[in-house]
């Protein structure tokens, strides 16, 4: 899985994903978003590479969130579009898009009903919907606990299970918010390998983390957000060997506090 | 206290005796109550839940009223249905006046605000936990609506629950568009006021007796479903 990824970015040398627009799968366009009379996303150009792994790292408050819920267009953007394919991003188009929340979203029912209300809500029935749902557990080591309910889940097993019901939807692309927060080595490790796992069949990763070990494992490219604004993006490897920008100079030595990030 | 205690055992004796003029009472008593809050949850359920998880215009009038309907006086609608009902009114040829269809008619009218008003309460917070997950599963409006009332279903049991209380124990419409006629419209309320005007205590303490007996049964086995569902945190 590593092996694939390394490959990848060698692939991509030196050239910074910000000047080629080729194989672009999802994009921000002068993207800002304000609530409660502040600019809380400002003015953020991006995209997102088909088949890539990207990495979205910043300070608590930074915005990722905000960012990554305006890229799936469930809140509206102030100013700026989302573009998906290169077309605004619609219903259709949010489709091929799968999120895994901060907070892991799971209905009050089974472990198996959640898989199964997801690939309903995509028009899946019967025999092909069952067989994709027992697939999904099986992948996630999640087949034991199929009629359990998911809010007794632990943690971990509630991210899993919120991310195989993801990959259940067959995305092309997986926007994941902090989903390994709170888990120990282990479990982030099998989530890890679920996500590479689906990488490696092609899905586009965008993927939100404070963990730089993570991002490491995790990232070909990086995106660091800082107040708002994409103060640096490019190869991560490169950018966390030599930081171009001073908020993620100050953040990688651990001078960026909070406090700094909303200024 | 000596007159009330005889009282007692002769009304737990009334019932003991299977008398079957007291089970007619109390049969007609839940097929009435139940026809009027399967008929309110029918209608009150879906409608709760959309006025819960949709924003549209006409939406806060909306709730308005339906909070406002649930404090509806009995006697009040009891009057409005008997005005529709009545031979001179607009629905008077279907001569359900003095039937068990009419006391159904106006406990579904009593009943239905209070299953939607509460619904619309319960599916309300659960669809602000759910919103955006709907939205990113592209859910449609139908979809979210049973999500919706599924997920809450202990909850809801509940609201059933407060619609049943509130329908059994009514007297003020069910007197008015039934009449308390002997066999054909008599409940357990009507006849506890008839009863006991009377003088008759020992039957209007048996049903008493059993009216009672039925909210608290009623009330204990929702309470037991809803402490499992709990425990599956399922509530
Ligand atoms: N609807 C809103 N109204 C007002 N402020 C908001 C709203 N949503 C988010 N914010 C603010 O926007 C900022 C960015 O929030 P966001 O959740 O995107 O941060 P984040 O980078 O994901 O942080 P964390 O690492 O803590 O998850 C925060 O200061 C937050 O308080
Ligand atoms: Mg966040």
């Amino acid at each position: 899985m590593h092996d694939v990824a390394l490959e990848l970015i060698d692939d991509s040398g030196q050239t910074r994903p910000a000047d080629s627009r080729a194989g672009t799968i999802l994009e921000a366009r002068g993207l800002s978003f304000d609530a409660g009379g502040q600019r809380l996303i400002d003015d953020v150009t991006l995209p997102i590479r088909q088949g890539r792994r990207t990495v979205l790292l910043g300070p608590n408050g930074a915005g990722k969130s905000l960012l990554l819920r305006l890229l799936h267009g469930l809140i509206a953007p102030s100013e700026g579009a989302v573009l998906w394919r290169g077309r605004p991003l619609d219903r259709t188009a949010r489709r091929a898009q799968a999120m895994v929340f901060q907070r892991p979203v799971l209905l009050r029912r089974s472990v198996l009903a959640n898989i199964r209300f997801a690939l309903g809500a995509r028009g899946m029935r019967g025999a092909e919907r069952r067989a994709r749902a027992a697939e999904a557990l099986e992948t996630a080591r999640l087949t034991d606990l199929a009629r359990r309910p998911a809010r007794v889940l632990s943690g971990g097993e509630q991210q899993r299970l919120a991310l195989v019901r993801a990959l259940a939807c067959e995305p092309e692309i997986l926007l994941l918010d902090e989903p390994t927060s709170s888990l120990d080595p282990a479990s982030t490790h099998a989530i890890e390998d679920l996500i590479n796992a689906a990488n490696a069949r092609g899905v586009s990763v965008l993927l939100i983390t404070h963990d730089l070990g993570q991002a490491r494992r995790m990232g070909d490219d990086l995106v660091f957000l800082h107040g708002g604004r994409v103060a640096e993006t490019g190869d991560l490897r490169q950018c966390l060997r030599t930081p171009q920008s001073e908020p993620l100079r100050a953040w990688l030595d651990g001078r960026l506090h909070f406090d700094q990030a909303t200024s | 206290m000596d007159g009330f205690g005889a009282i007692l055992a002769d009304a737990i004796g009334l019932i003991l005796s299977g008398d079957p003029d007291l089970a007619e009472i109390i049969g007609l008593s839940l097929r009435v109550t139940l026809s009027a809050v399967a008929l309110a949850c029918a209608i009150g359920l879906p409608l709760g839940a959309v006025v819960g998880a949709f924003r549209f215009p006409g939406r806060t009038v909306l709730t308005v009223v339906l909070n406002a309907l649930m404090g509806l006086p009995p006697v009040v609608v009891g009057l409005m249905v008997y005005l529709m009902l009545s031979a001179s009114g607009p629905l008077g040829v279907l001569g359900l006046l003095y039937t068990p269809t009419a006391m159904i008619i106006a406990q579904t009218i009593l009943v239905t605000p209070i299953v939607a008003a509460l619904t619309k309460q319960v599916v309300e917070d659960m669809h602000a936990e759910y919103a955006e997950q709907f939205v990113s599963l592209g859910v449609g409006p139908a979809g979210r609506v049973m999500a919706l009332l599924w997920d809450a279903r202990y909850s809801l049991l509940t609201v059933a629950l407060a619609g049943f209380g509130r329908a059994v124990a009514e007297v003020g419409a069910v007197i008015i568009v039934g009449g308390n006629i002997n066999h054909v419209t008599r409940v357990m309320t009507t006849t506890i006021a008839l009863e006991t005007s009377k003088g008759n205590l020992q039957l209007a303490l048996a049903l008493g007796v059993v009216l009672l007996s039925i909210a608290l049964t009623v009330n204990a086995a929702v309470m037991a479903l809803r402490a499992s569902a709990v425990r599956a945190a399922y509530a």
